[in-house]
């Protein structure tokens, strides 16, 4: 048997959830260039900065970065700093790992619209970022975490690299 | 039906590392590029269509048409991808504004080859998982030195004609500010290179560059709109073979010399040893550019080896000019075959 009995899955319920090991990098590696934007984003979170760009003709703020703006077609005119709390604008509870495994706690994530100072955004286009969410699991079945006001949890400088992960989550930052 | 025409043309790169920029960011400069080189047009407003040729293997990225409008301004706009060569999406524009219901086609193609860590295994991807892939090729270049060892042995080709094609493209790369790897060899040069796959040597294959290419082409008024110096495409042609190595003709290329045969009918050419001026031919290997050359019609089968010899400097009488730059001194940047040059 080389295939799987269901291809389009089982449900959870009836699961085994049988944990299975795979190496999680294969034989095709690569080395991404992060070119200016996204370097410069890397290096902020390692500030404990959210950097974004900023379109000036048309407002937006891109975060993550990019050097051009896409809906203008020109050079973004220069950077903001996205402060590093915002609202969550949607979430998911995960109940199995990677390796398809269940997980021990559920884990949370969602996307979060941040907040730049002198900036408004609807809720069609706006600086964002998706991040595990320090809840409870109960927070999403009850919907309660939409629209919860949200706080990057940094992790200490000491063990920031450059990378997304130098936030550990989003956590609920109060009223 | 509208004529279609390449109005303009824009690249970025072209070197064996670019490191400052993310190939968004390279995609996004060869787009200015090319939208000034066509009379300032705005992607926004004036483009109808964009295709993205692009393979998720080489970008490390699944499903990585998703990032191709955005540096291109195609955002929300229509934007499809090809998984294949660059060239290959030029016909497909030709063929959408030749169908009368598309003005302006944007064609953006680009490579990052140096982002790969394991350029073999990456490249062993394209081999049949079931009846090549566990053969575990040392080296991926076997393939193409299998096609060189029976070409060569078919038509009496030698290592002296593969120095000469590698010679002479590296000396045409140094009048071309874009080829990497240019530079003045000579027979002795070439002897010294190593063996990668016999009878390739390192200098018989076409290193990489990262580089991306965007092409405007356009119907005919539009054309005469954006350009007063359109180029007119008179043809297009592409064939692919069986996806079976073992049942193809490993001697001949006779998947150019079909698709060639379809560009030839369709721009009116009988006879393309007279009446081609000018050919640029790919030569990722130094005896792709012999086997072109006769696949394109511009030698009899199995002479082009001799013509180089005897006439060096034009590559043939009958062939008056190929390979001018040529991709091999500029190098490969994978997807982009559509030439700035």
């Amino acid at each position: 048997m080389t295939k799987p009995v269901n291809p389009r899955g089982t449900p959870i319920k009836e699961a085994e959830a049988v944990g299975i090991e795979f190496p999680v990098v294969g034989k095709a590696r690569y080395n991404y260039t992060t070119g200016e934007a996204l370097g410069v984003f890397l290096a902020g979170l390692k500030q404990g900065r959210i950097l974004g760009t900023v379109c000036k003709r048309c407002g937006r703020v891109f975060v993550p970065p990019r050097m051009y703006c896409s809906y203008c077609f020109r050079p973004v005119d220069g950077w903001v700093e996205a402060r590093d709390e915002g609202v969550v604008v949607t979430a998911v509870a995960s109940y199995i790992e990677a390796t398809r495994a269940r997980a021990e706690k559920a884990r949370v994530v969602g996307v979060i619209k941040l907040e730049v100072p002198g900036y408004k955004f609807d809720d069609h286009f706006f600086p964002g970022i998706m991040h595990y969410i320090c809840v409870d699991d109960e927070a999403v079945k009850s919907m309660g975490i939409f629209g919860m006001r949200v706080r990057a949890r940094w992790r200490p400088v000491e063990q920031r690299v450059g990378s997304i992960t130098d936030i550990e989550c989003f956590e609920p930052a109060g009223p | 039906m509208t004529k279609v025409a390449i109005v303009g043309l824009g690249w970025s790169g072209f070197s064996p590392e670019v490191v400052d920029m993310s190939f968004r960011e390279m995609m996004f400069k060869a787009a200015q590029r090319a939208y000034e080189d066509a009379g300032g047009l705005d992607p926004r407003r004036d483009v109808d269509a964009f295709i993205s040729c692009q393979e998720d293997f080489w970008e490390g990225i699944s499903i990585a048409d998703e990032f191709a409008p955005d540096p291109i301004g195609g955002a929300m706009k229509s934007v499809y991808t090809v998984a294949g060569d660059s060239l290959q999406c030029v016909g497909q524009a030709y063929a959408m504004i030749k169908s009368g219901l598309f003005d302006v086609v944007v064609v953006e193609s680009h490579g990052k080859p140096s982002d790969m860590l394991t350029l073999h295994d990456v490249m062993s991807m394209a081999l049949d998982p079931i009846s090549l892939r566990p053969l575990g090729l040392a080296n991926i270049h076997a393939l193409a030195a299998l096609e060189a060892r029976a070409y060569m042995a078919k038509y009496g080709v030698g290592p002296q004609h593969l120095a000469e094609v590698v010679e002479k493209a590296h000396r045409a790369g140094l009048r071309n500010p874009r080829a990497s790897y240019a530079g003045r060899l000579n027979a002795g040069d070439y002897e010294l290179s190593p063996v990668v796959v016999d009878p390739l040597r390192e200098a018989d294959i076409a290193k990489f560059v990262d580089a991306a290419v965007v092409v405007v082409l356009a119907s005919e008024a539009a054309a005469r709109d954006l350009s007063d110096t359109p180029v007119w495409v008179e043809g297009v042609g592409w064939r692919t073979e069986t996806s079976t190595l073992e049942l193809h003709d490993w001697a001949f290329p006779l998947h150019a010399r079909m698709a060639a045969e379809d560009a030839y009918r369709q721009a009116k050419i009988a006879d393309p040893a007279k009446e081609v001026g000018f050919a640029e031919v790919d030569n990722r290997y130094s005896f792709k550019e012999l086997q072109h050359i006769e696949a394109l019609g511009l030698a009899p089968r199995g002479s082009a080896a001799e013509m180089l010899l005897e006439e060096p400097s034009t590559q043939a009488a009958a062939c008056p000019s190929t390979s001018a730059a040529a991709r091999w001194p500029r190098g490969s940047p994978s997807k982009s075959t559509a030439s700035p040059d």
